[in-house]
């Protein structure tokens, strides 16, 4: 069977998701445009090979609506040969736009494929596109909507994260973050987003905090208990009815950050790199999506994960690096527990709650990371998970070759 | 057309006069529906009629809503959603039809116009009402487990928005005249006597006779659907807020929430379409059969008197005794007071009879913060209560409650004594809630007179009384009793003598079963949270806290005292009870703690001493047996009742579990809950519990015959 192989990746640094942030003025088709562009042109990729660019993005309206891809690769000047998807499996999205792309390359259907995410959170605000999911009351009623927060806060109830550890995991993902930064760790992969006039707007992620510490978490409120109080915490308890009450314990500063941001990833057959001249860096190995318990929404990716090992004839020790997005402190903290792993190999350079989650880009973003980051160890796999809304998770692993 | 009179004045305004023969408010029964149809083909017809005001004939309100006698039935009858759809689409199309005429047609609202009746005036093109705090409107269906089916989810959600309407659609609000005006519900305010001039200056001078809705462009103010900017104040957050307040027991929130959301974004005649399909769900699910029976006709028959012996003459208590100022006789002081009856509040001691005085001191303080009382009138209620020592004082009370503790030897004392002072023809009540009233009449030197009154805590807010006929209680006791229950407008219900009699036989099924649970190994969270999901108010541990260990045990070592059967004596999770009590001296709330814990300034907690006193098993039981096993343990004991003749009426057994125990309405209260399941899976399900947890759910041959007959406990209609 052909493989898929992962020539090469971008991203743009993360801006905050709010009008103040570096890339507010930076309309979501001109930042997934410049990743795009910036693929083509350090492979000098001749586009007309490309058979389709697929971009995750979970806000698809707006600005965001009416299938951004094709708009993006032909601002991005793409040959107009090349059609354009967007998907849409919540955060999952920039993580299934690979496995999309990766399944047509393996396929035999493709020889590359462009894969990629975009997300501009400070210009199409979360829940803008309404949608079944969290407004009609025979949707959210049948498949008992409660907030993600709440989730994350049930989970870190039923499985005794306290406040300081989920504030603790916090500070590790920043000075990780940090770390990298100032290490230089990022430079290869991110591409400086540019204005109009050409000028470098954003260079670095803005959202991480280096030096952030505990005592500075501790002074955040938690973030969920008045959407509790408005009567989820009442419906959670309902479902889940062995817990007596939910302890708030998620805050902006141990959840997930809202950022701008683009990602895309040049995916592609054996064939293709021969005669592109171009080194395959990591095969695609295998992935999976699955449902989860749809209420808690976030326990997805460590079951899942499970699955995806044993279909890969893999155990959790054949892996070398692990991303677990880190939606909330509590999400990475179960699914660490759920494989079994420690610290030591999760989100090395940090996660989403140091540089935010743009989030139909971060699954392609934490594919690049982590593979920039086994080559910098010269190690060899690594799993990619994100759990996403309505109780789903994705997960692929990778192994460089 | 019995129900209306139709008056053509000389400028060709169509005065319709509602007044239903015989009734005394106007309701939208199928006799009005009809002539109302025959009204309407009539003023279209007539080419002297330029417009219509459509008022009532009654002084006491415009209309008060649907005919529930006839809604309740649906359930019974076996009708399809299809046909309850039929049933509320002759009126909604009627609706449809009055304000599409052609004519222009206003409503003069000369007071309440709730339900059906609000939803005629807002099928009208223009609606006055009267200026008067009587004269409230609303859309109360969800209190009886309905929508209004006839227009009033999609007029209203047109009329003033989807984020002020859904809210007093879920909520069943009655609207005051001011707000009714500012939210845009009524066009004007008239004083009562000039509504119908009000409505025929609006014809005359500038008559529309097309409604916003039908207009061109018409938008749904704020918007409809998921992208509107309400739509998350509106449906995310309006559902989480009537889900966590109802859990999954109630249709009805669910089905308003649905019926505005859906209908909203469609044409306003597919939305009255959509509207009415949910409402046919909803007539014909038997929680809205068994809401409005109990909460509504059953509980209206009781207020009435309904178990009142009629040969006894009406009678009403000018001057009560009431024995112990504690917190029951200080309560129902209260209540007698606020009902205009002067109270004799006797204690040991001054002070203690003054305490319980402060009880409605400190009731009346409130609502005089909160202007729901004057100055004057609190004191002159105040004045009522006389607070005395002296049993000489109870002279010239009609009745006298004894609201001491319940001791045997303490109730005789205060018997006798009290006794010594009433006239012979005075009404002796006890407001025991375990004691059988025969064993207490046998201190008093006039049995017949001696009767139970079993009012529950807080007493000004629980509506219930359980009143007790024991063996020798006269007629006239038990008449003179109900009249003092309706003096008060509390709800009676009457049962026979026994121990415990119904209701508190019934709340320590309840929480017996909360202790046997802990007995069992389930988590105590798990069992209150069972609770909560079955629809009782509270977990079966959080109430015994606030009831008292102490007290559950003292009623047990009673019952062996009194050498009363096994089932009083060693009930279900006896064992723990026990040890709470003796070994952990965990008493109650009173007492610094149960089962919870009370911090000072924050929210209660369970006591964590429960995972080592009552170890908690590996496998925890799956939620739905354990609200299972909450639900019929209680259904059971009230059958147990219904077979020993404690209780004689369903609709007693009914309405004393819903308004005294907390049992969920949705059941319709114990007898209606194993009809709702019907008797034969109920008795199939006792067993496989009894079988799984123990005798306690056996049922008795009484129960197994009448399910082999298939005998309801509320026969079918005719």
């Amino acid at each position: 069977m052909t493989s898929a192989f992962i020539y090469d990746h971008v991203r743009t640094p993360r801006g905050k998701g709010r009008p103040d942030g570096a890339l507010h003025e930076i309309t979501p088709t001109r930042l997934a445009a410049q990743t795009l562009a910036a693929l083509r042109d350090r492979s000098r990729l001749d586009t007309a090979l490309v058979g389709d660019v697929i971009l995750g993005c979970v806000t698809p309206v707006g600005d965001q609506g009416a299938n951004l891809p094709r708009m993006a690769a032909l601002v991005a000047g793409y040959d107009q040969g090349v059609p354009g998807q967007q998907i849409n499996r919540f955060c999952g999205s920039g993580l299934e736009a690979v496995n999309a792309a990766a399944a047509q390359v393996i396929a035999g259907q493709a020889e590359v494929m462009v894969a990629g995410g975009v997300e501009s959170m400070s210009r199409v605000q979360m829940f803008s596109d309404g949608g079944a999911c969290y407004t009609d009351p025979d949707v959210t009623w049948n498949t008992h909507y409660v907030p993600q927060g709440i989730g994350a806060d049930l989970i870190a109830t039923m499985d005794g994260y306290t406040r300081d550890m989920l504030d603790a995991y916090a500070v590790e993902s920043q000075r990780r973050a940090a770390h990298a930064w100032e290490q230089g760790w990022f430079d290869r992969s991110v591409v400086p987003v540019r204005d109009v006039i050409g000028d470098v707007i954003c260079a670095r992620d803005e959202h991480v905090r280096p030096g952030c510490s505990m005592a500075d978490l501790a002074k955040l409120k938690p973030a969920f208990v008045a959407t509790g109080d408005a009567g989820y915490d009442a419906v959670m308890i309902s479902r889940y009815p062995r817990i007596e009450t939910i302890n708030h314990v998620h805050t902006g500063g141990n959840s997930s950050g809202i950022v701008d941001g683009a990602a895309a990833m040049l995916v592609g057959s054996a064939g293709f790199g021969r005669d592109s001249g171009l080194r395959p860096r990591a095969r695609v190995r295998g992935w999976m999506s699955a449902g989860s318990e749809p209420s808690i929404m976030l326990t997805g990716p460590g079951p899942l994960a499970h699955r995806l090992l044993a279909r890969c004839g893999m155990t959790p020790k054949d892996i070398d690096l692990w991303e677990i997005n880190e939606a909330f402190a509590a999400v990475a903290m179960r699914f660490m527990r759920d494989m079994d792993v420690g610290p030591e190999c999760v989100n090395v350079n940090g996660g989403a709650i140091a540089m935010g989650h743009p989030l139909g880009a971060t699954g392609t973003m934490l594919v690049g990371t982590v593979l920039d980051e086994l080559e910098r160890r010269n190690l060899n796999t690594a799993l990619i998970t994100l759990c996403a809304a309505a109780g789903m998770a994705t997960a692929t692993i990778i192994e460089r070759v | 057309m019995n129900t209306l009179k139709l008056e053509v004045d000389a400028d060709g305004i169509a005065l319709v006069t509602i007044d239903l023969p015989g009734r005394p408010m106007n309701v939208l029964a199928t006799e009005l529906i009809a002539d109302l149809g025959l009204m309407l083909d009539e003023v279209v017809a007539r080419v002297d009629v330029r417009g219509v005001v459509i008022c009532s004939g009654k002084s006491n309100g415009f209309i008060a809503g649907g005919d529930l006698k006839e809604l309740v039935e649906a359930h019974d009858r076996g009708w399809t959603p299809q046909r309850g759809v039929e049933c509320v689409w002759e009126l909604s199309s009627l609706f449809r039809r009055l304000e599409t005429c052609g004519k222009p047609v206003a409503a003069a609202m000369n007071g309440l116009a709730l339900g059906g009746g609000l939803e005629l005036a807002l099928a009208c093109h223009y609606r006055v009402l009267a200026d008067d705090p009587k004269a409230v409107v609303g859309l109360p269906e969800v209190t009886i487990g309905l929508l209004p089916g006839a227009g009033g989810t999609q007029r209203l959600s047109r009329l003033i928005g989807i984020e002020k309407a859904l809210p007093l659609i879920l909520g069943g609000d009655h609207v005051k005249p001011a707000v009714a005006a500012k939210l845009g519900i009524v066009h004007a305010l008239a004083p009562l006597a000039d509504v119908v001039a009000t409505a025929r200056r609006w014809l005359l001078e500038s008559p529309d006779p097309v409604q916003p809705w039908d207009k061109k462009g018409f938008r749904v103010p704020g918007g409809a659907g998921c992208l509107a900017p309400q739509a998350s104040q509106s449906f995310m957050l309006g559902t989480a807020g009537v889900r966590g307040r109802y859990l999954d027991n109630y249709p009805a929130p669910k089905a308003i929430l649905s019926a505005v959301f859906e209908g909203t974004q469609l044409p306003i005649d597919r939305g009255l379409a959509v509207e009415a399909k949910y409402f046919g769900r909803l007539l014909v699910d038997p929680v809205a059969r068994n809401i409005m029976r109990t909460t509504f006709i059953n509980r209206t028959a009781a207020n009435k008197l309904v178990r009142r012996p009629a040969a006894v003459p009406k009678s009403a208590v000018r001057r009560l005794g009431i024995l112990g100022a504690g917190t029951m006789g200080g309560g129902i002081a209260y209540c007698a007071a606020s009902a205009g009856i002067d109270v004799v509040l006797l204690d040991a001691t001054q002070e203690n009879a003054d305490r319980g005085k402060d009880y409605s001191r400190r009731i009346l303080a409130k609502d005089l913060e909160r202007g729901r009382t004057t100055a004057d009138k609190m004191d002159a209620l105040l004045a009522r209560i006389h607070p005395v020592t002296r049993y000489e004082a109870l002279d010239g009370c009609d009745l006298v409650i004894e609201a001491v503790f319940e001791d045997r030897a303490i109730k005789a004392g205060v018997t006798a004594k009290a006794e010594a002072v009433i006239a012979p023809d005075a009404i002796f009540a006890s407001n025991t809630s375990t004691l059988m009233i025969g064993t207490l009449a046998e201190k008093s030197s006039r049995p017949a007179n001696f009767i139970g009154m079993h009012f529950f805590s807080p007493v000004d807010k629980m509506p219930l009384v359980e009143v007790i006929v024991g063996k020798q209680t006269s007629d006239t006791a038990l008449a003179r009793a109900l009249d003092l229950v309706g003096q008060l407008r509390k709800t009676p219900i009457v049962v026979n003598d026994g121990p415990a009699f119904y209701t508190t036989r019934v709340f320590c099924t309840y929480v017996d079963e909360g202790l046997q649970m802990l007995a069992d190994g389930v988590e105590p969270a798990l069992i209150e949270n069972a609770a909560r999901n079955a629809g009782m108010p509270i977990g079966p541990l959080a109430v015994l806290d606030e009831t008292t260990q102490e007290l559950r045990w003292k009623v047990i070592l009673q019952a062996q005292a009194d050498g009363l059967p096994v089932q009083f004596t060693h009930p279900a999770g006896r064992e723990v009870l026990r040890a709470l009590v003796e070994d952990h001296k965990r008493l109650g709330r009173r007492q610094g703690g149960g089962l919870y814990e009370y911090p000072a300034g924050a929210k209660k907690h369970l006591w964590p001493g429960i995972a080592a006193a009552f170890p908690a098993g590996a496998d925890q039981p799956d939620v739905e047996d354990l609200k299972k096993r909450l639900l019929y343990v209680q259904a059971l004991e009230a059958a147990r009742c219904y077979e020993q003749g404690i209780v004689t009426e369903a609709a007693d057994a009914d309405l004393g579990s819903v308004l005294g125990v907390g049992y969920p309405t949705w059941t319709g209260g114990t007898l209606s809950f194993i009809d709702t399941v019907g008797i034969r899976p109920f008795v199939d399900e006792c067993r496989r519990l009894a079988a799984r947890w123990g005798a306690r759910f056996e049922p008795s041959p009484w129960l197994v015959a009448r399910a082999e007959r298939g005998e309801r406990f509320y026969p079918l209609p005719a």
